[in-house]
């Protein structure tokens, strides 16, 4: 390798570890929101709010949490991820039919 | 570790060694036709048992107890550990070859695979010899199967969990095979039809499998460690196992059925010299059906009475999926249209395999209507109907595929006469046996009844039906004097005997461990066509000559599964002398050390070198 | 150039995960598995609302459940959740040691967790007689959450027996994909955890 091209790849990685320190610092604050997003909803159940209020809002603090959790932290909104997110949300879709089954055509 | 050992001629021991330890994809093909194939055997003669029993009125040619075993193993062992590990056979004997694969994805998953599928079977099979095999059905609904005495469902529960372990990392290989190591130029939608179904039924295997695990552990604490899910006295509730197992039960169906649909559409396009007519609506058909398949489930249980609203809605979806299907068979009669066909056995298959899967179909529609259900449900007009799709679909399709494919595993040819043969005595068995059962069920006659009364018009139509089966199972036998006489006439035939269209004809049958020597460049779909068309023998290559990675043999996943057999046995029997806990901890222990040693061991695999590939060209 | 030669290059791509084939039909694979988990709980959960209002005129969720141990042991999760991140991110800067550390302390917050669930366990048997055989609704509920804990005690275990293996040899393209996915693994476990503090234990004091 000639010495050009070391110095390329030398600028390609001060590049790319500059471009995942900034990253990191979005994490960072995707975890304070979800540790926020946490104590709201603990807070709301403590507090003993109405039933028909907590538990919609704690499921969409649940379900935005978990979008955190994938697009940040598992790195899903990068490249590369269209078929891991394809199965996943295969998945997930899956998931759905089965707990709506469970939860609505179970009865007793 | 970069010698060719695999043109050495070898010892019956290490051939032995070669199959326990392979990780070849096209070995372990071979290990699951012979596994499925003796397993399709067994359940064969489950089959025959029956109906003899039912030959004649109030017969008693065996105990009900017995009759209730016979019916849940040959449904168990049918759909378990025939139907899925014979679809298995081919797709690993053919989807890396179609897409210009050199391996699959994780060799060494697939091989565990294939283990913890026979050592699951085996499991499921050893109740015979230990007082009584499972006897709730092959659908175990609860509390019958909760409460049923004796071991039999607990062979049930950890054998199909074991085996179920197997399949659905046999289906994660499959998935990341097709995406992952496709051929330079081999895009999605130049992707064989065949791959693509087994795609769509690994996908699906992936989603619906995870159900059916929960059912069964649900089920193996209700049995085993006294929990009380299905108990309604402690508030357990029965109807949530009716719907584990059928989310997962019904995709199940379409995994079968889907890689059939695939083999019959090679062998159409092949033998009318056509390409396949509409394969984008076939793709998009194959995709639809894996979609609606998992929204369907709960048309087995419209009588659980779930609700108008509800039986509506699975009754709308399930009459859906007609629509592709509808498509599908369009596509190949518009495929044979025109063409210059040729009829051989495996045509004949797929010639038999439309109007008779087109009934099975239909069937599907009536019992879809849910009020027209209440009179059906349990009734033989159901077993007719399920017979139709599974053995006029999925195992026509299967022994189609075994006549295409033969050549490509082995090398040989398997005999044509004989091949009619048994297909005719099949085809008029098989329609002997079911076409009258629809009636049966009509008149009012109720599955799983192990006698029927005399004077109810059921006489007839049962004894016909019997008579069939046994047409059915002479075909099988001549099927197997076939396989034997061609294997010792061992007469080799060459790379591609059918004049066929797509990548796996293009490299010698059956094909060198390595597969392709040079990766081949795909240019359209029925690549190997493109290229007969242009006067050309074989395919182009993508790559100049060069090392080729393999991975190396490994014995371990048959421990591993041996392990979990332990287990398992310790799991069933711990429940009459906790000593056999012991059992669980040390089966439990050899399968998790395994794992360990899997993990830390590292595994580089080992290189062919190029100067071996081109020694080898020249001798 | 030999086996080790690839597997240990001079510079290390910035995504050694999936610098090799086999690094990316790892990474495929696991995410694919990922999506046939979240069916697997799914149908726990499934079993699980459907059951937990049938306590068998035993101890009910109001009864059991106290929020101050599970709002920790989610601290505790979700803590270790961001040091996995931390992880993955010293790997991708070729930090082994780094890595390790942060690695190590997300283990120690896995295990600090678990050290939590064996408590509240115990608390439920012992001090209210609450077992898996008391009513359909103490069957499902330590179904649920003990598969969970299940799932922490092999995520566990996994982590640590990669760090022990690779402790003296350092980051390569064959041990970078391992790394990867256990770190995915883990992230999985939290997200369940989110429905799990949701579903089981908030909605089931309200």
């Amino acid at each position: 390798m000639t010495d050009k091209s070391m110095t390329t790849i030398d600028q390609q990685q001060q590049y790319e570890q500059e471009k995942r320190k900034q990253e990191m610092k979005q994490q960072v604050i995707t975890f304070a929101l979800m540790i926020i997003f946490t104590i709201v909803a603990f807070g709301m159940v403590m507090a003993e709010l109405p039933k028909l209020f907590v538990i919609p809002i704690m499921l969409i603090l649940a379900a935005v949490q978990v979008g955190f959790q994938l697009y940040y932290f598992m790195h899903m909104s990068h490249k590369g991820h269209e078929m891991p997110s394809m199965m996943f949300y295969g998945g997930v879709f899956a998931a759905f039919l089965t707990i709506l089954a469970l939860v609505v055509l179970v009865w007793w | 570790m970069s010698t060719l050992v695999a043109n050495e001629k070898k010892g019956f021991g290490s051939t032995i060694w070669d199959y326990l330890t392979t990780v070849d994809h096209k070995k372990i093909a071979i290990l699951y036709l012979i596994a499925g194939g003796f397993f399709f055997l067994l359940g064969g003669l489950e089959a025959l048992a029956i109906r003899v029993q039912l030959i004649k009125p109030m017969n008693d040619f065996v105990s009900a107890g017995f009759y209730n075993e016979l019916i849940t193993m040959h449904g168990t062992t049918m759909i378990f550990l025939a139907a899925m590990p014979l679809i298995f056979a081919f797709m690993n004997a053919v989807v890396p070859l179609q897409i210009g694969a050199r391996d699959v994805a994780f060799p060494f998953l697939n091989s565990l695979g294939f283990w913890l599928f026979l050592f699951g079977g085996i499991l499921l099979n050893v109740g015979w010899f230990t007082g009584g095999a499972a006897d709730a059905g092959w659908t175990a609904y609860t509390p019958l199967s909760t409460t049923s005495p004796g071991h039999g469902v607990d062979y049930y529960v950890l054998g199909l969990q074991i085996s179920g372990a197997g399949t659905l990392m046999g289906g994660i290989n499959f998935l990341v095979t097709i995406i992952n190591m496709r051929a330079p130029g081999m895009t999605y939608m130049r992707m064989p039809l065949f791959t693509w179904t087994a795609f769509v039924a690994s996908a699906l295997i992936l989603f619906a499998f995870p159900a059916l695990t929960v059912g069964l552990f649900l089920m193996m604490f209700d049995r085993m460690f006294d929990s009380v899910f299905f108990d309604a006295a402690m508030g357990g509730n029965s109807v949530i196992w009716q719907h584990l197992f059928w989310i997962f039960g019904h995709p199940e169906v379409y995994i079968l059925i889907l890689p059939a649909f695939g083999i019959f559409s090679e062998i159409i396009a092949t033998f009318s010299k056509k390409r396949l007519f509409g394969y984008t609506a076939m793709v998009f058909a194959t995709v639809l059906i894996g979609f609606l398949g998992f929204m369907v489930w709960a048309h087995h249980m419209f009588t659980v009475g779930m609700g108008p609203a509800a039986n509506s809605i699975f009754a709308v979806a399930t009459m859906a999926i007609a629509v592709p299907t509808g498509i599908k068979i369009f596509n190949w009669l518009f495929t044979l249209w025109g063409g210059n066909i040729q009829i051989n056995t495996a045509m004949l298959w797929a010639l038999g395999f439309i109007p008779s899967f087109t009934i099975g179909g239909m069937t599907g529609v009536m019992l879809a209507a849910a009020s027209a259900d209440y009179q059906y449900h349990d009734t033989y007009f159901v077993i007719a109907h399920f017979h139709y799709v599974i053995v006029g679909g999925v195992v026509f399709g299967l022994l189609a595929g075994t006549h295409y494919f033969w050549p490509k595993m082995f090398g040989t040819i398997l005999d044509e006469t004989l091949g009619k043969i048994t297909f005719w005595l099949f085809f008029i068995g098989f329609h002997m046996t079911f076409f009258i059962q629809h009636f049966l069920g009509l008149m009012g006659m109720p599955r799983r009844y192990w006698v029927f009364l005399e004077g109810q018009g059921l006489d007839l139509g049962n004894l016909i039906s019997s008579i069939g089966a046994f047409l059915m199972g002479i075909a099988t036998i001549i099927l197997l004097i076939n396989v034997v006489k061609t294997s010792v006439k061992n007469e080799k035939v060459g790379a591609d005997p059918w004049d066929a269209r797509t990548l796996e004809w293009a490299i010698p049958s059956p094909p060198p461990f390595y597969n392709f020597k040079q990766l081949p460049l795909v240019r359209g779909l029925d690549p190997l066509w493109i290229e007969k068309t242009e006067g050309r023998k074989g395919m182009t290559p993508a790559e100049p000559l060069g090392d080729i990675h393999m991975p190396n043999n490994s014995f371990l996943p048959f421990i591993m599964s041996v392990g979990f057999f332990i287990a398992g046995l310790g799991f069933i029997y711990q429940k009459d002398n906790l000593a056999w806990l012991s059992a669980v901890f040390i089966g439990m222990g050899i399968a998790l050390g395994c794992m360990l040693v899997r993990s830390l061991k590292d595994d580089l695999g080992y290189h062919i070198h190029k100067e071996d590939l081109q020694k080898e060209a020249k001798e | 150039m030999s086996e080790q030669d690839v597997l240990n290059p001079k510079h290390m791509p910035s995504n050694p995960e999936q610098a090799t084939l086999e690094g990316k039909n790892k990474f495929l694979g696991f995410w694919f598995f990922l999506g046939g988990e979240t069916v697997l709980f799914a149908s726990l959960f499934g079993t699980y609302l459907a059951l937990r209002d049938s306590t068998n005129g035993g101890a009910s969720s109001q009864d059991l459940f106290g929020l101050e141990l599970v709002f920790i042991m989610t601290m505790l999760l979700l803590t270790s959740s961001l040091t996995s991140v931390y992880a993955m991110y010293h790997m991708k800067n070729n930090d082994f040691k780094r890595m390790m550390i942060w690695l190590g302390i997300t283990v120690a917050l896995g295990l600090g967790f678990l050290g939590f669930e064996i408590y509240e366990f115990v608390h439920y048997i012992h001090d209210y007689e609450f077992t898996m055989r008391s009513s359909a609704f103490g069957s499902a509920f330590y179904t649920l959450v003990g598969f969970h804990g299940g799932h922490v005690v092999f995520g566990l275990s996994w982590i640590i027996a990669l760090m022990f293996r690779n402790a003296k040899r350092g980051l390569n393209l064959y041990n970078a994909p391992k790394f990867y996915i256990a770190s995915l693994y883990w992230h999985f476990i939290d997200v369940v955890w989110v429905f799990i503090f949701t579903v089981v234990y908030l909605m089931g004091v309200l």
